[in-house]
């Protein structure tokens, strides 16, 4: 054999079932959503295959359908990072992602939330960062919906501004512990913030110590151009949904191309498309158990209440099994469903692109349903989703992949053990960890700590 | 060994130890201090002697009321978290403001805790009242104490019915008809009051224990209304047994007078704990904090300085006579006093018949002898169904 020329490191993160239609709770194999032995399994079971880290999403209101909870998905999940605190008890080196809303949050006390879960972990700690705006999520908090769209990534901008100074307010040495002088903190290691922006005016002595990754990896999942902007100017990962090989190396393009002006270098920002993955034993036995998933995924009352989200009107009269319903859209009923993204602005061009469709290949509701909302994903034997997975890296696709079940809490059991192998043996994948924090195995540079650069004009030493 | 009521015995493992200067004591490994498996440590001692619970303080300022050269904390229901999974038995509190944060955020972080721990969370209700705390937020003028308590009342009414707004048997998966809950047992609380308008209903189902334990301190009128209002657990400062029979006499008539059976609130005495040989030999090792701190320096409230054997005869006597529940035991040097609980002291209160050598169930609830309460929902739809 000859000598291996570097291959481009893959990386991979375990992403813990969402409350949307890709979890498939009517199996029989799937498990609770809520018990701490679903969480401790998967995140094991990452670890043990040298998963870069664990991903947990956040839920602030239960997503409604008509007026009324939606019930044909998981409905509940725990508050993330007391989840994330306890998994660092259970596992030694596997990195802890977790989502937080920067819209309903302060920065003082998530800044504290996250150095707290740094030095819990031993450094493994990393914030998905998301903004909101609505008056739906906001009517279960202090000021309500108090945001306006556009304003979304500034606020998200200035608290991540402000979480950062508090970070670099302790220095990374600052805990002398001198017994004999007293002196706990060592002299000027522990500054005082101030901060007075549009959204945050902030002053005093942050209370937590600086983590050992000095800032928290930052996750960020927008997608819009100003989503884009916000990802260049200040993230670690990008949580993408472009999976597919020509849309992953377009997104993948367009924002490291928009870090050299940023004076930023490709390495320093990861780009780590969401997928699922269906393994076969031939690649005709993975289609047709992708098929089966796409099913159990779309359920003919799921197929319904997808479709009313674009109808805007009742069409639970409608038979899933049977052709598209008759009657027009509702134009004016966007906010049939809430609680999640709503797609589609004008329902009446799609609703004529679906039915020449159904019409055209003889499709169901149901079937239209699973046709329309498929997408990416790998379907194949451990062999060829491992060759498609290292092509993607390789040829510039994506860094890795952040992979998404459909069953809780063994869903990535059989990639785990049957395709992680493959990708180690061609060397597109580590085999041990080489360093305790998540900044170690995503290969992200420490912030230089805060003692180490110029004095911020707005930190003054404690007196 | 099983008592008939066991005393209840809470561990405050907060910082290095109740008096000041613990971390400059020998053996009290400074460097560790955010360690969490110094912790981890504790917890197993806490755990074998089936201690009530183990408890964290907090605070979002780095100083306040904080008369020590130690300085920095972890957000204590993260911490709480973190102990959860190494951890059976013994319950774990946490103490998390109201002043500062959203009763959404605080309900599902409890629950979430409860749920890890399989039944083993509570909350410590604080609130914040300085300049120092309100400057971090930039959102408020501090506020003083009677309106700070106030809000607490009001969040943890609304924590309260978030963690009531689904009912235990919500989740229903039911493959026939497509629907994984029950949405008539998931309800909105639509609370409007003075001081939050919350929708609800909680994104996280029912824990373990329903409700975790709400833990109050008491320190002025308005916490003492606080206390017999809202808590489970009371904790109080006391100079001697005359005035813990004496508040412990008045939390429960007040508790009465807004419809409560007294019973069901454990009203704990906080106990700072400097264990030695002898009694001389504990004054001498507070003398040697003290002499650290350049002054006499303790928390208010009673002090044990004295032998393991006193001190069993203190909790014994109190509790005999109805001045208390039980003590919140507050070691000076966590690294010296947890062990001199755990060995000594338990043993001889076992010895005695007044306290438990097996946890009596799995949840904290079942250590209090608190029952689980039905979520205040249930019976709404239940007679709805009717």
């Amino acid at each position: 054999m000859s000598a291996r020329t570097p291959r481009k490191q893959v990386h991979l993160g375990a992403h813990f079932p969402g409350v949307n239609s890709t979890t498939v709770w009517s199996d029989p194999a799937s498990g609770s959503q809520i018990d701490f032995a679903s969480f401790e399994h998967l995140a094991r079971k990452a670890e043990d295959a040298r998963l870069d880290f664990f991903f947990l999403a956040e839920g602030l209101r239960l997503r409604e359908h008509k007026g009324e909870i939606f019930d044909l998905d998981v409905v509940g999940r725990p508050d993330t990072l007391p989840v994330l605190a306890a998994l660092a008890a259970v596992t030694d080196r596997l990195g802890l992602v977790g989502t937080i809303n920067t819209t309903f949050n302060e920065p003082w006390e998530i800044a504290r939330q996250f150095a707290t879960l740094d030095v819990l972990s031993g450094g493994r700690a990393a914030w998905n960062l998301v903004t909101s705006s609505d008056a739906f999520t906001g009517a279960n908090f202090r000021r309500g919906g108090f945001l306006p769209y556009e304003q979304r990534y500034e606020r998200a901008a200035e608290l991540v501004e402000v979480a950062r100074a508090l970070w670099d307010s302790w220095d990374d040495d600052a805990v002398l512990g001198d017994a004999a002088s007293g002196a706990f903190l060592r002299d000027g290691a522990v500054r005082d913030v101030e901060h007075v922006g549009p959204h945050f005016q902030v002053r005093g002595t942050f209370p937590t110590p600086r983590g050992p990754q000095g800032h928290p990896v930052l996750f960020q999942a927008g997608d819009s151009g100003p989503g884009r902007d916000f990802a260049a100017a200040t993230a670690d990962v990008v949580f993408s949904m472009h999976s597919t090989f020509e849309d992953g190396q377009a997104f993948y393009q367009d924002v490291k191309g928009r870090l050299a002006a940023l004076g930023r270098t490709e390495e320093s920002l990861k780009i780590l498309p969401a997928t699922t993955v269906v393994l076969g034993d031939t690649p005709q036995d993975a289609a047709d158990r992708a098929r089966h998933v796409r099913r159990q995924q779309v359920s003919g009352p799921g197929a319904i209440a997808f479709l009313e989200q674009v109808w805007g009107v009742d069409l639970t009269s409608y038979d899933p099994e049977g052709p598209l319903p008759d009657v027009e859209p509702d134009v004016d009923n966007a906010d049939i469903t809430r609680g999640r993204v709503r797609h589609v602005k004008d329902p009446r061009p799609v609703v004529a692109q679906w039915r020449a469709r159904a019409e055209a290949e003889g499709l169901s509701i149901r079937d239209l349903v699973i046709a329309v909302t498929t997408r990416g994903g790998f379907v194949g034997t451990a062999t060829q989703v491992a060759d498609d997975i290292d092509r993607a890296v390789q040829e510039d696709a994506s860094d890795g992949f952040i992979l998404v079940p459909h069953l809780t809490p063994h869903g990535l059991d059989d990639v785990l053990d049957q395709v992680v192998p493959l990708l180690q043996e061609r060397g597109s994948f580590r085999t041990e960890y080489t360093g305790p924090t998540l900044r170690d195995h995503l290969g992200l540079d420490r912030p230089v700590a805060a003692s180490r650069r110029t004095a911020h004009l707005d930190q003054q030493p404690v007196g | 060994m099983t008592v008939a009521r066991s005393v209840h015995l809470g561990l405050d493992l907060s910082d290095a130890g109740a008096h000041p200067e613990a971390w400059r004591t020998t053996g009290s490994e400074a460097h560790r201090l955010f360690d969490p498996e110094r912790l981890r440590e504790l917890v197993d001692t806490a755990q074998r002697a089936t201690l009530d619970f183990v408890l964290f303080d907090d605070s979002f300022a780095l100083h306040t009321s904080r008369n020590t050269t130690l300085r920095g904390r972890l957000d204590a229901a993260l911490v709480s978290a973190r102990l959860a999974p190494r951890s059976t038995g013994i319950g774990l509190v946490a103490t998390v403001d109201t002043t500062h944060t959203e009763p959404f955020h605080v309900a599902k972080a409890l629950q979430t805790i409860d749920h890890v721990s399989h039944g083993r969370a509570a909350w410590q209700v604080a609130w914040s009242t300085t300049e120092e705390v309100a400057s971090a937020f930039g959102r408020k003028p501090a506020q003083d104490e009677a309106d700070a308590v106030a809000e607490a009342d009001e969040a943890v009414d609304v924590v309260r019915k978030l963690w009531d707004s689904w009912e235990d048997d919500a989740e229903i998966r039911d493959v026939a008809t497509g629907r994984f809950v029950d949405r008539g047992k998931i309800h909105r609380i639509d609370h409007e009051g003075v001081r939050f308008v919350v929708k609800g209903s909680s994104i996280t189902p029912r824990s373990p224990q329903g409700r975790p334990p709400v833990v109050v301190r008491t320190s002025s009128p308005a916490s003492v209304a606080l206390a017999a209002h809202r808590a489970d657990v009371v904790r109080i400062t006391a100079t001697d047994r005359g005035d813990a029979a004496a508040q412990r006499a008045e939390l429960r008539a007040a508790a009465a007078a807004v419809g409560r059976d007294p019973d069901t609130l454990r009203v704990l005495v906080d106990v700072f704990v400097v264990l030695g040989g002898t009694e001389p030999a504990a004054q001498e090792r507070l003398a040697l904090l003290d002499a650290l701190a350049g002054a006499a320096r303790r928390p208010a409230g009673y002090a044990h300085v004295g032998t393991a054997a006193d001190l069993a005869r203190t909790v014994e006597d109190w509790t005999a006579t109805g001045a208390a529940d039980g003590f919140v035991l507050r070691p000076a040097a966590l690294h010296t006093d947890v062990d001199g609980i755990a060995d000594e002291v338990v043993p001889l209160l076992r010895a005695a018949g007044v306290f438990r050598d097996a946890y009596p169930g799995t949840t904290l609830r079942d250590t209090l002898g608190l029952a689980r309460p039905a979520s205040v929902y249930a019976s709404a739809s239940a007679s709805a169904i009717a």
